[in-house]
C-alpha cells in the first residue's frame, strides 16, 4: 500500500459511481484492547461483502482522510484513512494504519465478492 | 501406542508463544504432533509501517507463515479447518466439537493442548476452548486425553492457582524462537521484546499449563 494521494483516489472513486460493488468496511482497536488497557473498550466491527451501488463518493481532509459514499438509502463512511492501493485484482483498498502499522479502519470496494 | 500430542487453536501464531517449545520437545523425541488451526487469522491488525500487507493479502501471508512455523518445530500433521477469524463463537459448538472428536478418534492423543475456557481473553480462543472441553467431556473417562490448557487472562493465577505444569523449554529455545519468528507479520514486537527484556525471555523459556477439571 502507499500513502493516499487524494486526486488519485478521487479519480478511482469517480469510476465506481453507479456500479454494483462489494463492500468491506471495518474498524478495529484490536481484540486485546481492553486486556492491554482496562480503561479502553474493545471495539471491532466489520461488514464483508455488503452489496452496494454508490451514487456519489468523495475523499476529504488533509490526512488522515475521510471517505463518504452516498447510496440509495443512506451512506457509507470511514475516517482515519492513510493508505491505499488498487490490488492485483483491481479492487480499491483503503486503510488507516496507526504509527505501529496496525490497521484501525478499512474501506474496500470490489466488483466481485471478497474471499470469505 | 505412540504418545501423540494434539494441539487445537483458532489462529496461526496461537501456538507460538505458549506451546511451541512443548511441541518441539515432543517432535524431537520422534513423537507425533497434530495441530488443528481453525482460521487464517484473516482479521489480524499488524500490517507494518510502511505496510507490507493489506486486509486481502494478509491471509495468504499468514498461510505461508503457519507452514513455516510448523516446519520450525517439526509439526508434520497440520489440519486447517477453514473458519474465519472472529467468527468461531458464532459457529455451531456441537458441530465443531464433533469435528474435534473425529480427529481425536483418529489420532488418539495422549495429551491435548488448547486454551482454558474463561481465561483466554479472545472470543475465538474462548469458543475453541469450550468446544474442545465439550468434545473431551463427551468421551468415556478412560479414553480421554489429558487436557492441558493455556490461560493468560489477568485473573488466571488468582482464580486457578499456580499452573499445574510448568515446562522449561531451554533445550529447544532456538526452535521455539524460529516458530515465533515464522509468524513475522504478527510477532515482530514480541521478537524485539525477547531480545531486550530479560523478564520476557524468562517467560518464553517456561510454558505454563493448567489441567482442566472435566
Amino acid at each position: 500500500m502507499q500513502l493516499i494521494q487524494t486526486n488519485e483516489v478521487q479519480k478511482t472513486l469517480d469510476q465506481l459511481i453507479g456500479k454494483e460493488l462489494y463492500l468491506h468496511l471495518e474498524t478495529t482497536n484490536g481484540a486485546y484492547a481492553n486486556h492491554n488497557n482496562e480503561s479502553v473498550l474493545t471495539v471491532n466491527a466489520y461488514i464483508r461483502n455488503g452489496k452496494v451501488t454508490p451514487l456519489s463518493g468523495k475523499i476529504m481532509g488533509n490526512g488522515p482522510y475521510r471517505v463518504g459514499l452516498k447510496i440509495e438509502l443512506g451512506w457509507i463512511y470511514a475516517e482515519g484513512l492513510t493508505h491505499w492501493e488498487i490490488d492485483s485484482e483491481g479492487r480499491l483498498l483503503m486503510a488507516g494504519h496507526d504509527a505501529e502499522g496496525r490497521l484501525a479502519v478499512a474501506l474496500q470496494l470490489s466488483s466481485s465478492p471478497f474471499d470469505v | 501406542m505412540d504418545d501423540h500430542l494434539l494441539v487445537i487453536f483458532p489462529h496461526p501464531d496461537d501456538e507460538a508463544f505458549g506451546v511451541s517449545g512443548t511441541i518441539a520437545q515432543h517432535t524431537k523425541k520422534g513423537l507425533p504432533v497434530t495441530y488443528i488451526c481453525l482460521t487464517l487469522g484473516q482479521m489480524g491488525r499488524n500490517m507494518g509501517n510502511p505496510p507490507f500487507a493489506t486486509r486481502e493479502s494478509l491471509p495468504l501471508i499468514r498461510q505461508k507463515e503457519l507452514k513455516d512455523a510448523c516446519d520450525a518445530v517439526g509439526i508434520q500433521d497440520l489440519r486447517q479447518f477453514g473458519l474465519r477469524d472472529k467468527t468461531v463463537e458464532f459457529e455451531d459448538e456441537k458441530f465443531l466439537a464433533d469435528q474435534f472428536l473425529a480427529v481425536i478418534d483418529e489420532v488418539k492423543p495422549t495429551r491435548l493442548i488448547t486454551f482454558y475456557p474463561g481465561y483466554s481473553v479472545h472470543p475465538d480462543h474462548e469458543a475453541t476452548a469450550r468446544a474442545v472441553v465439550r468434545a473431551v467431556g463427551s468421551m468415556p473417562e478412560m479414553d480421554r486425553p489429558e487436557l492441558l490448557c493455556v490461560a493468560f487472562a489477568k485473573n488466571s493465577e488468582e482464580d486457578l492457582g499456580a499452573p499445574h505444569v510448568v515446562t522449561d523449554i531451554s533445550d529447544v529455545f532456538e526452535e521455539k524462537m524460529n516458530c515465533i519468528k515464522a509468524h513475522r507479520s504478527q510477532t515482530q514486537w514480541l521478537v524485539d521484546s525477547v531480545d531486550k527484556d530479560p523478564a520476557m525471555l524468562a517467560w518464553v523459556k517456561n510454558e505454563r499449563f493448567w489441567r482442566y477439571p472435566l
